[in-house]
């Protein structure tokens, strides 16, 4: 027998369920007094550099019908591509913007919203440039591990047809459900977890 | 945080035969919810080596103690007390230090303080559900809470969950980003659980469960149970891909 290489299994995953929002977000499951604000509820902490957008969607079941009980979250770098995270070796991004976002769908009509600044485009790791983008991650009852995804915007149709990621997506009509439709200062994003028009999600 | 100069590299990839699949119709809620597409394989950007990292300003004194962050002064929950303690770790075995870890359940009688919580089982006025606690340097962490009950769900016509805690853990990436529960040990509704049964390897479901950890438990206080949780392992930065030209 060779030697062990004395690695550990990742935790398995289990579904954040129906109470996500007790945890997450208690002060919007009426929670009140326990934490002062929902973690990621504002992403711009000042006078944050960029151009500011909101970004808006709902999460579709097989079905067409909304989650209203799903929660959302969102990364990205700062306007000038840079993360405020401590694995950020390029540079210091910009101190009044987290780039972390929460937001679970309201309960009334399945929507989320971020208001957030437009990210500045990211190296790929061989070098090339990606389209910018924010990355999703989304988890909800009867969603067993939590799903990764990107939103790409519709105002960046050359860096698009360039992004190395979205090159590798072999059924091209499918690159659609990457790109956030932007109209003014809106983006919207709906994600759909099923069915022909069901988003990319990613291993990643 | 420590003097150890953060690492950068690429996550390990995800074991998915280890980790449920999205499609398990034995849990209903999970047959209109699953991705039926294959998921597009990719490595890792600095998109997801990148993480959130929260600092010790967002916690308040009182976050990682459930028996008494929602009780009125004086008060506290009612239930057996316990301390939930263990330690954050990467796949290869180092602690994870400065994670977040967030964690939500139902009160001593199995009932959640929620909107949509249908359960006849009594509220406890002293009991939110909620907290919050950063792990130290090596990964370690603990709070202390009441032990959760069992309750039942509407998907089966007599299904029940066994006792739990949800715990949501951010790491240094958010590639890291996981949301898991943990179970007690002995607790006799955890093979008879659907949610627990979308975990197909039996190896992955015991690595969720919680065991009595008598030498932690303080005398005439709080029982302990020791919860390890492992986040995905990152290779050290001279095995990744080097820029064009460099
Ligand atoms: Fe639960």
């Amino acid at each position: 027998m060779p030697q062990s290489l004395n690695r550990l299994k990742e935790s398995a995953s289990q579904t954040a369920g129906p109470y996500v929002h007790i945890g997450l977000t208690p002060n919007f499951a009426e929670i009140g007094g326990v934490y002062a604000d929902d973690l990621g509820s504002r992403m711009l902490t000042g006078d944050a550099s960029g151009e500011r957008i909101t970004i808006k969607g709902r999460i579709f079941d097989g079905t067409g019908t909304p989650l209203k009980d799903a929660l959302v979250e969102i990364w990205q770098p700062d306007a000038a591509g840079l993360f405020n995270s401590p694995s950020e070796m390029r540079g210091s991004a910009d101190p009044h913007f987290t780039g972390f976002g929460r937001c679970a769908t309201d309960m009334a009509n399945g929507e989320f919203v971020f208001e957030t600044i437009k990210p500045g485009p990211v190296p790929y790791p061989d070098g090339r440039m990606q389209a910018p983008h924010v990355t999703l991650w989304i988890v909800a009852r009867g969603i067993n591990i939590g799903l990764h995804t990107r939103m790409y915007f519709s105002d960046e149709e050359k860096a698009n047809a360039d992004d190395p990621l979205l090159n590798r997506i072999e059924h091209r009509h499918r690159v659609a459900t990457l790109i956030g439709k932007r109209d003014g200062d809106v983006v919207t994003f709906d994600i759909h977890l099923q069915g022909d028009d069901e988003t990319v999600f990613l291993d990643i | 945080m420590s003097n150890r100069k953060p690492e950068t590299g690429a996550f390990f990839p995800r074991d998915r035969a280890w980790q449920p699949d999205a499609y398990t119709p034995w849990y209903k809620t999970s047959v209109l919810r699953s991705p039926q597409k294959a998921l597009l394989s990719i490595n890792n950007t600095l998109s997801e080596m990148t993480g959130p990292v929260f600092g010790h300003d967002i916690l308040g004194e009182l976050d990682d103690d459930l028996i008494h962050n929602f009780a009125k002064p004086g008060e506290s929950a009612i239930g057996p007390r316990i301390i939930v303690h263990g330690r954050v770790m990467d796949e290869r075995g180092r602690g994870v230090g400065g994670a977040l870890l967030e964690f939500w359940q139902a009160n001593a009688g199995g009932r959640y303080r929620h909107k949509k919580e249908g359960y006849v089982a009594a509220l406890d006025p002293n009991f939110g559900g909620c907290g919050r606690t950063i792990t130290d340097e090596d990964g370690h962490y603990s709070f202390r809470t009441i032990k959760p009950g069992p309750y039942p769900w509407p998907n089966g016509v007599n299904d029940w969950r066994p006792a739990h805690i949800h715990f949501s853990v951010f790491g240094h990436g958010f590639a890291q980003r996981l949301i898991t529960q943990m179970y007690f040990e002995g607790d006799p509704l955890i093979p008879l659980c659907p949610i627990v049964k979308t975990i197909a390897d039996p190896k992955a479901i015991e690595d969720l469960i919680a065991p009595l950890d008598m030498a932690n438990t303080i005398p005439m206080d709080a029982s302990a149970y020791k919860f390890d949780i492992v986040l995905r392992g990152r290779r050290s930065t001279m095995f990744e891909n080097r820029m064009e030209g460099n």
